[in-house]
């Protein structure tokens, strides 16, 4: 165990997990509720926008996303998300290129939680927003969405603890979080690879378990009584 | 339960208490279709200034359609509709503020969910006319008194009978100082015991003079409140009488029947 913990720096590892999967959620949640209100606008082309993207992005393996963002964005495109010239680029561009890819594939997913939301709001309470006088965005800002999101608790609940999980796809283009680890252990230390596996499962059951506890205990409390 | 010494609407809705004749809302030669289903077929409806238009007909006439174009919740193709003079606008910012204009009621009440009796009350006033929360609050508190709710102003609409949500549904509209008032069968999904107390807040609104347009089953509230009913069938406006001429002595075949139907059992 310790040789595990002073040969590889898990603590860093499971720290880059976490912010992986802290800025993913809030990002996908920002970019998801804004797919989600293109989609339910009035305006056919912004419509028809929401729906590509989702279409294009959750039939998309993460693991390509990833490579694209690397690849693509980067490599060929030359989009740089760090100062080229500080010594750590290649760290911190990686990690925004994973936080990227990982974002714009969850949002889909957000995306569609919050829409399944939408579809537990009976119809009349967006034309009573209307028919008081609040504007589409007003309806939605302080009638829909509001009542979606609780509607939705358990499907954006799940949707995060896929996202803990899925940090785990960024390895393949060298950001160094927990799986990073587990292939560098693999390689170099493959006598500890057994104990390395167990102390992994440990700490993403640490970071997904609450959630679930979460789910459970106030998915109920947090819906809309009608 | 409603104190009906204090009036429910604001002053300025007061000063108009009596019909006055001059139009408020206006209908010209309207006509809406659903796919092949043509629900308006050229309806020509003036109603003036703290009228009250009883609008009755057999289920699927187009009553709701008529009350719903007005506010602008459904289009239409042809023919204008005007508020106070004005067309109601095509969509966007300026046809919101027209439609805060109109208060309507709904049948299955819908109170935000989401948000306290009080709230419910505060959100346009504060959200459409930009009221400080403490005025449009302390404005609340008086319409919810006058409803007689005042008691769960702190609760959530599940929390509430059908009978006081829709009195809070009212004052909801009422807040925003509507110049009419739409109602589409505001007690049909209410239990029995409670349609007095709805029937009773809407009353008092047509004394004091709120110009509404109401439809509804309670062919007493009918005879009470309405200066005229409408009678609609397939879209069309086939009669319209003040209330005794209309039950006393319907004119068309349509109408016969219907009241011969609501009025026996
Ligand atoms: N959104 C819609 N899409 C298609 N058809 C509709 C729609 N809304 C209403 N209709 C149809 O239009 C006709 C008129 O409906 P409307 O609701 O105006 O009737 P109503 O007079 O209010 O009837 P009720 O007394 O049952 O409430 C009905 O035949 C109805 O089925
Ligand atoms: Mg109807």
């Amino acid at each position: 165990m310790n040789a595990l913990f002073s040969q590889f720096d898990l603590w860093s590892a499971f720290w880059m997990t976490i912010k992986l999967t802290v800025i993913g959620a809030i990002g996908s949640l920002i970019l998801g509720t804004l797919v989600a209100v293109l989609r339910l606008s009035p305006v056919r082309m912004l419509r028809a926008a929401g729906t590509a993207y989702v279409t294009v992005f959750r039939n998309t393996p993460l693991t390509l996303i990833v490579f694209a963002c690397s690849l693509v964005l980067w490599q060929t495109l030359g989009i740089t998300l760090a100062n080229d010239h500080s010594r750590d680029f290649f760290t911190v561009n990686n990690f925004r290129l994973a936080l990227v890819a990982l974002i714009v594939y969850h949002a889909s997913f957000v995306c569609e939680a919050l829409r399944s939301g939408v579809n537990t709001i009976p119809l009349g309470q967006a034309e009573a927003a209307r028919s008081i006088g609040l504007t589409f965005t007003q309806s939605l800002r302080e009638v829909v969405l509001p009542q979606a999101f609780r509607g939705a608790v358990t499907p954006l609940g799940n949707t995060l603890i896929a996202l803990t999980k899925n940090t785990t796809v960024v390895m393949t283009i060298g950001v160094a979080e927990l799986a990073y680890q587990l292939a560098r252990i693999n390689e170099f230390r493959s006598d500890l690879l057994n104990l390395a596996f167990a102390v992994m499962a440990m700490l993403f059951v640490i970071l997904t378990v609450p959630v679930g506890i979460f789910l459970n205990t106030f998915s109920k409390r947090l819906a809309v009584k009608r | 339960m409603t104190n009906r010494s204090v009036p429910l609407s604001t002053p300025a809705a007061d000063a108009v208490a009596a019909a006055t004749g001059e139009p408020l809302i206006v209908l010209t030669g309207v006509n809406k279709h659903f796919g092949d289903l043509h629900v308006l077929r050229d309806i020509d409806l003036t109603v003036a200034k703290g009228e009250v238009v009883v609008v009755l007909g057999p289920s699927g006439s187009g009553k709701s359609t008529l009350c719903r174009a007005i506010n602008r919740l459904e289009t239409y193709e042809s023919g204008s509709i005007t508020i106070d003079g004005m067309p109601l606008p095509e969509e966007g910012a300026a046809l919101a503020r027209l439609r805060a204009d109109v208060g309507m009621v709904f049948q299955a009440f819908n109170l935000f969910a989401h948000k306290t009796i009080l709230q419910n009350v505060t959100l346009g006033p504060i959200k459409v006319r930009g009221r400080s929360k403490a005025q449009a609050e302390k404005r609340a508190i008086e319409l919810l008194t006058r409803v007689g709710v005042e008691q769960q102003a702190h609760k959530y609409p599940a929390q509430l009978s059908g009978g006081q949500q829709q009195r809070v549904a009212i004052a909801r509209s009422l807040a925003m100082e509507p110049k009419a008032m739409l109602f589409d069968e505001p007690t049909s999904a209410l239990d029995p015991e409670m349609i007095n107390e709805v029937l009773d807040v809407m009353g008092q609104l047509a004394q004091e003079g709120m110009t509404m347009i109401v439809v509804t089953h309670e062919m007493g509230f009918a005879r009470r409140a309405a200066d005229r009913v409408i009678f609609m069938s397939d879209g069309q406006v086939l009669e319209q009488a003040p209330p005794e001429e209309f039950f006393n002595h319907p004119t068309t075949e349509r109408a016969k029947d219907f009241l011969g139907k609501i009025l026996t059992h």
